[in-house]
């Protein structure tokens, strides 16, 4: 898509970045600043993952620490569990989204429920990132979107950042986690978003949305490639004096309230948008708290932008364009919302 | 088929293989290569997002497709598998029409390139996932045995990679445990995308873990289609008389990058990929088969003018087709009209 570009927020000095080069350089920073760090998974080493974000580190940090392993994703997520749970600090690639299933036992049935069924004697510090999402010709397999598989599982984090300063604090504040954080990155935004990222160290607290556009008719949830479509959307809507607020949820789980229901209770209006399907995805909760907490502070219906209810994207460009939510439909969502 | 070994050639060892049939290894193996360089290249013209090469698994699969009796087994594939698919019977166009997602392709555009489907021909639909399919093929060869249906056999393939995964070592148990009929096809090229090996298994050959479950494991020239044909041959005849499972590992060599979206100049040497293409199988079969005196120049020059012919010919007919239309998005979700919420 034209015109997609990083959104407002991120520091005024630092250096202008990529997403991909944002989680590269966060990656680097940890393991040169945290021995216990170790990124595993497959093709991460001479290759440097599958989109270069691990380039050099096997030359730099050797194999000890930058760990090629087997193909198997069960082992890669249940191994980095077992040394998280000995005080290392692992961090598990798992190449595509799509291919996390093989460790969904791993993830669900174990990493989430190491210290509530130790009563905190034993924890889980482990990070799993993953590249979701589609829009890029990737088919049934190279494309979904998997928060809402995970995002009902108490003990797990769930971050979805979508900028690179934003990227750079959540992924060091996933490292520096406790409890087992699952990271995604949506690969379409890999390189097409730019953004500014502050200089240093730092961390971005873990569930705390952030409000990427203020605006005052319609509030827009969103996170991931759609954000800056959104972000898009409104930009277009100011020339026709449509003023919409743009809340770029980033964390997933847990989930930031205060946020949401200050922006709501500004607008009186709510637009959700994800990539992901409709039923059961991650705007139904949004949805379910609003009502709960807020429903007469609305003056219109709550209103969802989802995938299609099918299993997956299709592989021709038709069936993909069909099943990701365009700009236009966004404009257009927010706009009939104003006039409510 | 009948034998029609020609008198007063050079002794070819054919493990009991007509003419006839060595030369259709050969055109098999031949087509591969054109409609693999036609993948490659239309990805460079722009024309279509991806392509995925089985170069230097030619033999293997000319050699396991010929062992494979049609409308009797079952193949259960992964996306490497190229030749196979065109030798249990898929045409070009089916290739070209899924390579350029077109209408016209089984899953209509669904699927990414290499992903076969093809009921009528007995190939079960596959998904990215690496040794997921390996389970259903089990099943499939369950399903035989449970409605006593023998003579049939069910071939599984896999890269070597993939027999890290647990679902393979779980589908090689079960097919054991219940001496089930099928063979196992270990296409061991050397590589997992960047990774060797020697990163996947400590054992020199994937063949070496069989007696760990019970089970015989071969190894074979996989740059040999005939060498792969008799090990094959061998496994479905067990496996089709109710002997049980097999693994048969075939040594050939990945001569591109995994895919038009990798570049394996950043983890592997040109020196070992020239040494590997020395024993390229596929002009190092065509010799064979003229040292024997099977076909002579001027046959050999006509396979290589038909197979382009025919690649042509499917690439034209395929690209003319249309897109799938985007409401197909919507079908078979599930049997019927689908709709999460219900009126
Ligand atoms: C579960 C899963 N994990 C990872 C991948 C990504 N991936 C695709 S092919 C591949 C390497 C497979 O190697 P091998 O089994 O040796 O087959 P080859 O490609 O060499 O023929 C990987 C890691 C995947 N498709 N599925
Ligand atoms: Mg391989």
């Amino acid at each position: 898509m034209a015109g997609v570009r990083a959104a407002a927020g991120a520091a005024q000095t630092g250096i202008t970045m990529t997403n991909v080069e944002a989680v590269r350089t966060t990656l680097h920073d940890a393991l040169v600043r945290d021995e216990r760090v170790l990124i595993m998974g497959e093709d991460v080493g001479a290759r440097g993952n599958v989109f270069l974000i691990t380039k050099g580190f096997l030359e730099e940090f050797g194999p000890q620490r930058i760990i090629d392993t087997p193909l198997a994703e069960a082992s890669i997520v249940g191994v980095a569990i077992g040394m998280a749970m000995e005080g290392l600090r692992p961090i598990a690639e798992i190449q595509f989204a799509d291919f996390i299933y093989p460790a969904f036992n791993q993830i669900v049935g174990e990493a989430a429920k190491i210290r509530y069924r130790s009563n905190g004697d034993y924890t889980c510090p482990l990070v799993i990132r993953t590249p979701y999402g589609g829009g890029v010709r990737g088919a049934l397999s190279h494309s979904v979107s998997i928060e809402a598989l995970f995002y009902h599982v108490p003990g797990l984090t769930i971050l979805a950042p979508s900028t690179p300063a934003d990227i750079k604090g959540l992924l060091n504040a996933a490292i520096e986690s406790p409890d087992p954080v699952l990271f995604l990155e949506h690969k379409k935004t890999y390189r097409s978003v730019k953004g500014e990222v502050p200089a240093g160290y730092y961390t971005i607290p873990i569930g705390k949305a952030d409000v990427k556009k203020a605006g005052s008719d319609v509030t827009v949830v969103s996170f991931g490639y759609n954000l800056h479509q959104a972000l898009d959307a409104a930009n277009r809507l100011e020339g026709e004096d449509v003023s919409v607020e743009v809340i770029d949820l980033r964390s997933i789980r847990p989930m930031d309230k205060t946020t949401i229901l200050q922006s709501v209770r500004k607008t009186r209006k709510l637009l959700i948008v994800h990539e992901d399907n409709k039923f059961g995805g991650v705007g139904a909760e949004i949805a379910a708290m609003v009502a709960e907490e807020a429903l007469f502070d609305l003056d219109a219906p709550i209103r969802r932008l989802a995938g299609p209810d099918v299993p997956a994207m299709g592989y021709a460009l038709p069936l993909e364009e069909e099943f990701m939510i365009s700009t236009e439909e966004m404009v257009g969502a927010m706009r009939d919302l104003a006039k409510f | 088929m009948a034998k029609t070994t020609t008198a007063g050639t050079r002794d070819l060892d054919r493990a009991g293989l007509s003419d006839e049939r060595l030369v259709a290894m050969l055109r098999n193996m031949l087509l591969q290569r054109q409609l693999d360089n036609r993948g490659f290249q239309l990805n460079r013209q722009g024309k279509i997002p991806f392509a995925l090469g089985s170069e230097g698994h030619e033999a293997v699969q000319a050699g396991a497709a010929m062992a494979f009796e049609r409308g009797r087994d079952v193949l259960v594939p992964y996306y490497r598998d190229l030749g196979l698919a065109l030798g249990v019977g898929m045409s070009p166009f089916e290739i070209l029409s899924s390579l350029f997602a077109r209408q016209t392709d089984r899953s209509m555009g669904r699927q990414f390139p290499n992903h076969y489907t093809n009921h009528d021909l007995g190939v079960l639909s596959i998904s990215s996932i690496i040794a997921g399919h390996c389970t259903h093929a089990v099943g499939v060869a369950a399903a035989f045995k449970y409605r006593g249906e023998g003579g049939r056999a069910v071939l599984c393939t896999t890269g070597e990679g993939a027999t890290s995964q647990g679902e393979w070592h779980e589908s090689v148990n079960y097919a054991a445990v219940h001496g089930l009929p099928i063979v196992f096809l270990v296409q061991n090229n050397e590589w997992a995308i960047s990774t060797p090996q020697d990163l996947q298994m400590r054992v020199a050959n994937v063949a070496d873990k069989a007696p760990g479950y019970g089970l015989p494991g071969v190894v074979c020239d996989g740059f040999s289609p005939v060498a792969t044909y008799a090990a094959m041959n061998d496994a479905f005849v067990r496996a089709r008389g109710g002997g049980g499972p097999t693994i048969v590992e075939a040594k050939c060599y990945r001569f591109l990058s995994h895919s038009t979206d990798d570049d394996d100049r950043t983890y592997r040497s040109r020196e070992e990929i020239e040494e590997r293409r020395k024993m390229d199988p596929v002009p190092r079969f065509e010799q064979v088969l003229i040292e024997a005196g099977v076909i002579d120049e001027a046959r050999r020059k006509q396979l290589r003018a038909d197979v382009l012919r025919e690649t042509n010919e499917a690439t034209d007919a395929a690209e003319a087709q249309p897109y799938p239309p985007a409401e197909s998005l919507y079908t078979n979700v599930v049997a019927g009209d689908y709709q999460p919420w219900q009126e």
